[in-house]
């Protein structure tokens, strides 16, 4: 993976109007506390060494979910040319952590950003023949202009932030 | 007027009305999208065709690839459920609804389930049915039903769907912006998804090999609909299996592209169920997800009502490639001013919506709005899996023609292949032969133009054959250009090349002077040219879908050019519709060797003078100009074919300033303008190009365009005259 790919990925989310923030795992619970506002659910992410800080709900009831104002969880990639991050469902809930705060704040490894969409379906293509059941591409929050103009939050996040983990 | 061609002007002016203006809004702004978007890819061309293959490998091995589906699924620990018609699937989704007495099902946006209209089967049942899509919702409410394939709701205004809210909901506060009745839905529906019991999707693709479905959607419902209740119904057509997980990819970076021009939608939901995530259950608030009882099911209904017989079928085969993105619906111009309720059948519309109609509900339903498929091609450059639109349109109207063919009609045909069979109209009889007409025309002119003017002739053609008398009538010229070619001394000293110059029934016989203004450019550039006695390409019996008629038409004119050919000459055009029949659908009527050979050998006549021009021939032959300004309108299949670039390319060096317009169609498409169903529908999609020609920039410019109908169209909106490009250029002796 080189620079460019993360300044293309930086780019995407630039036209996205998704915000993003890197961060080394010491860092990063300051950078949540900056974009998180309370209540926050979150998922624990499968970084060595890296946990969520303990005002992250890490155990949340469906209350919990449509009462959270932001919802923390690990992308397994993401995609350069299109500020795409895949989340992948787990059984301790990264879908629904991701899908009902209104910001979804995606914390994914800088070496995890790949260039486009062949690269990202050549991984996908490997994750569910391995056993991973489900993966959304997301990008950007959810939108829809149905009504007449284009309205961000239709059904899912009306905001997203990206946390890039650099090694 | 006939009472039948009455009510559907009638009904077309009234959608033209009430929907026109909101549906050509976000038509017109998707389909700018697209243009946008897939500039940012770096091989569009290449990727629509790795698209096209793996769909023609999918369907093409569709037995295998459902079988190989089907172990997937149930190793996944899903059912696969194959339903033979919407009967069918709806008594099992019915079954799995009443086996977990559900009481609510929530949707998200499917045009199979319209297809099979499983709300009706399910609330039958006393099952309530949510559709959560923002727009299908509206139209729930509305009692309403969808106008596009992609924007249900299109065809509603903002201030339409605010109304219907206030009055529906009595909110507190009326509600008025965009992002207020987006908040108040998203609130409504959240809590009707919240309890619900069963989540029901569609499909846009499947894996064979994993049983991944994939879903398009952008605003999330989907996926709550999918991870919420417990139960996932997924219905889709079986022609929406492709082999592998990575086959996705052309796919997912072309349909929100080619769709609405985002370069991808919100979200790529990409499930294999039963999927590992928690369900949500709301009526449990206080248990923590990780220990809620999660034991999901999942029934994946595959459904074929009709197309594993359109597999079979060599004309509608292409219709199961399509990937439902509406591109061809946006780009088509009469889509973009009357919409789905005028364009489309029980559930698909737009361009590629009568294979659909025609394969899943029948000829009759998929005859309804054939006409309004003009051929322009626009669609086939648009289409993401390079569906031959306009031919599948073709081929169902000469379906509608043949009605219930007996198999006597067939041989009869075969042996007479210039019989029309009897279903076809007068009207389309007509404007098939319209060569005949012009030879006859021709001959009797001035007084053929004098006796079809008169109003009594005006009214009869309206009443028998449905020719608006508010069109003007093309003016036969006595003297036909092949006439005049013979009658002249042609001798060009020394040729570069010798070229053929095709003469196109108008060129021939109405609009001779840009035949001559032809014949003049090209000696001046060098060029010995001939014009022999060839029959007309077929076009117009093909728009009428007369197919064995323009096949007929086919063998002929390669006859009478396959000598010039092998002598060396160029097929010099200059019609492009006669062009692309040459470049395009004469692929399906001669054998392959004659096809490549009189594909090749045809030129656009800008592109031939281009070409010239090019190798070093000298351009001050032609009409040179310091700076007279020009606007140009090409010509829809000119554009299809990559050559409108020629003609402004032509225009520059010869130093004239152009300004090109941008517009869809011109809306007259050869017969279609004269139809008296479609006269106003042509002159409303006429107004855009009168729009852009009547610009402070443009309204003092020269008018040409390339295409007869254009052209005529052109004469009809504006008060200036117009001409075709050659005649500008040509040098004038």
């Amino acid at each position: 993976m080189s620079t460019g790919t993360v300044a293309t990925f930086e780019d995407s989310l630039e036209r996205l109007e998704v915000g993003w923030t890197h961060t080394s795992v010491d860092g990063l619970a300051d950078v949540l506390n900056e974009v998180c506002d309370e209540p926050t659910v979150g998922v624990e992410l499968p970084y060595d060494g890296v946990e969520l800080p303990s005002w992250v709900n890490t155990d949340p009831t469906p209350a919990d979910l449509r009462a959270a104002n932001a919802g923390i969880t690990a992308a397994g990639i993401g995609i350069a040319d299109y500020g795409s991050v895949v989340v992948q469902g787990t059984p301790d809930g990264v879908e629904p952590v991701s899908l009902f705060a209104d910001r979804h704040v995606a914390v994914l490894k800088e070496s995890d950003i790949v260039p486009g969409m062949p690269e990202a379906f050549e991984w996908l293509g490997e994750e569910f023949r391995t056993g991973h059941s489900s993966a959304i591409i997301a990008t950007g929050p959810s939108a829809t202009a149905d009504m007449g103009a284009l309205v961000k939050g239709a059904h899912g996040p009306k905001d997203v932030h990206v946390v890039i983990l650099d090694e | 007027m006939s009472k039948a061609r009455e009510a559907k002007a009638a009904k077309i002016r009234q959608l033209m009305e009430t929907e026109g203006d909101a549906v050509g809004t976000s038509t017109r702004g998707f389909n700018e999208g697209r243009y946008e978007s897939v500039q940012t890819l770096d091989d569009y061309e290449g990727l629509k065709s790795e698209a096209r293959a793996i769909k023609e490998d999918a369907i093409e091995r569709l037995p295998e690839l459902l079988d190989q589906l089907r172990e997937t699924v149930e190793a996944n620990g899903g059912t696969l459920y194959i339903a033979d018609d919407d009967a069918d699937a709806n008594r099992y989704i019915r079954e799995v609804c009443e086996d977990k007495d559900a009481e609510r099902v929530v949707k998200s946006k499917s045009m199979t389930s319209e297809e099979i209209e499983v709300n009706h089967e399910l609330e039958a049942a006393d099952i309530d049915v949510v559709e959560t899509d923002l727009g299908e919702w509206v139209l729930q409410v509305a009692d309403d039903s969808p106008s596009h394939i992609v924007a249900p709701a299109i065809h509603k205004s903002r201030e339409a769907i605010a109304d219907l809210f206030n009055e529906t909901f009595e909110p507190d506060e009326p509600l008025e912006t965009a992002e207020e009745l987006t908040m108040f839905a998203r609130e409504q529906l959240g809590e009707l998804i919240e309890d619900a019991d069963v989540g029901m999707t569609g499909a846009n693709f499947i894996t064979a090999d994993t049983g991944t479905m994939a879903l398009v959607t952008s605003e999330g419902n989907a996926r709550k609909t999918a991870v919420v209740p417990d139960t996932h119904v997924a219905v889709a057509g079986v022609e929406k299996i492709i082999p592998t997980v990575e086959d996705l990819q052309p796919f997912v970076e072309l349909i929100g592209k080619s769709g609405t021009g985002q370069d991808i939608t919100s979200y790529i939901s990409l499930l294999t169920p039963p999927v590992e995530s928690p369900t949500v259950d709301f009526d449990d608030p206080d248990t923590p997800l990780t220990e809620t009882e999660t034991d999901r099911e999942f029934h994946l209904v595959l459904i074929d009502n009709g197309r594993m017989d359109m597999r079979d079928d060599d004309q509608l085969r292409e219709t199961l490639y399509c990937i439902r993105c509406s591109a061809c619906s946006n780009v088509c111009a009469n889509f973009q001013h009357v919409g789905g309720h005028a364009f489309g059948g029980e559930t698909y519309s737009g361009g590629i919506g009568t294979g659909w109609e025609a394969g899943v509900e029948g000829l009759d339903t998929a005859a309804e709005f054939n006409d309004l498929c003009t051929g322009c091609s626009r669609c086939t450059t648009a289409c993401p899996v390079e569906i031959d639109i306009p031919w599948i349109n073709t081929v169902v109207r000469d379906r509608v023609n043949r009605g219930e063919a007996s198999e006597v009609d067939w041989l009869v045909e075969g042996l007479t292949p210039d019989e029309e069979p009897g279903g076809v109209s007068l009207q389309k009889r007509f404007f098939g032969n319209f060569e005949t007409a012009a030879k006859v025309g021709s001959f009797f002119a001035p007084l053929s133009n004098w006796a079809s003017q008169l109003s009594v002739s005006r009214d009869l053609m309206e009443r028998f054959l449905g020719i608006d008398a508010r069109r003007e009538l093309p003016a036969f010229q006595r003297e036909t250009l092949k006439d005049w070619f013979d009658a002249r001394n042609s001798h060009v000293e020394n040729p570069t090349r010798t070229a053929v110059l095709y003469p196109d029934v108008y060129t021939n016989h109405v609009q001779v002077e840009r035949g001559k203004a032809a014949v003049r450019a090209l000696e001046a550039l060098g060029v010995d040219v001939v014009v022999p006695d060839v029959r007309s390409s077929g076009r117009a019996p093909l728009s009428q879908g007369m197919i064995a008629t323009a096949e007929d038409h086919a063998h002929d004119v390669y006859a009478g050019l396959a000598e010039h050919i092998d002598d060396g000459r160029d097929i010099v055009v200059i019609e492009p519709s006669d062009l692309a029949m040459f470049q395009t659908e004469y692929e399906k009527f001669l054998p392959e060797k004659s096809f490549q050979r009189i594909s090749e050998a045809s030129y656009e006549v800008m592109e031939y003078v281009f070409g010239l021009l090019e190798n070093g021939v000298d351009a001050d032959a032609l009409a040179t100009t310091d700076s007279e300004e020009v606007a140009y309108h090409s010509h829809c299949q000119q554009r299809t074919l990559g050559l409108e670039g020629h003609t402004e390319a032509v225009l520059s060096r010869l130093g004239y300033d152009v300004v090109t317009s941008d517009v869809e169609c011109c809306g007259m498409a050869g017969s279609f303008g004269y139809k008296s169903e479609y006269y106003e529908l042509s002159v409303d999609v006429g107004s855009e190009l009168q729009g852009q020609f009547q610009t402070d920039e443009t309204k003092h410019r020269t008018v040409v365009a390339s295409g007869t109908s254009c052209l005529e169209q052109l004469d009809s909106l504006l008060r200036r005259p117009s001409q075709h490009p050659i005649q500008l250029v040509a040098p004038q002796r």
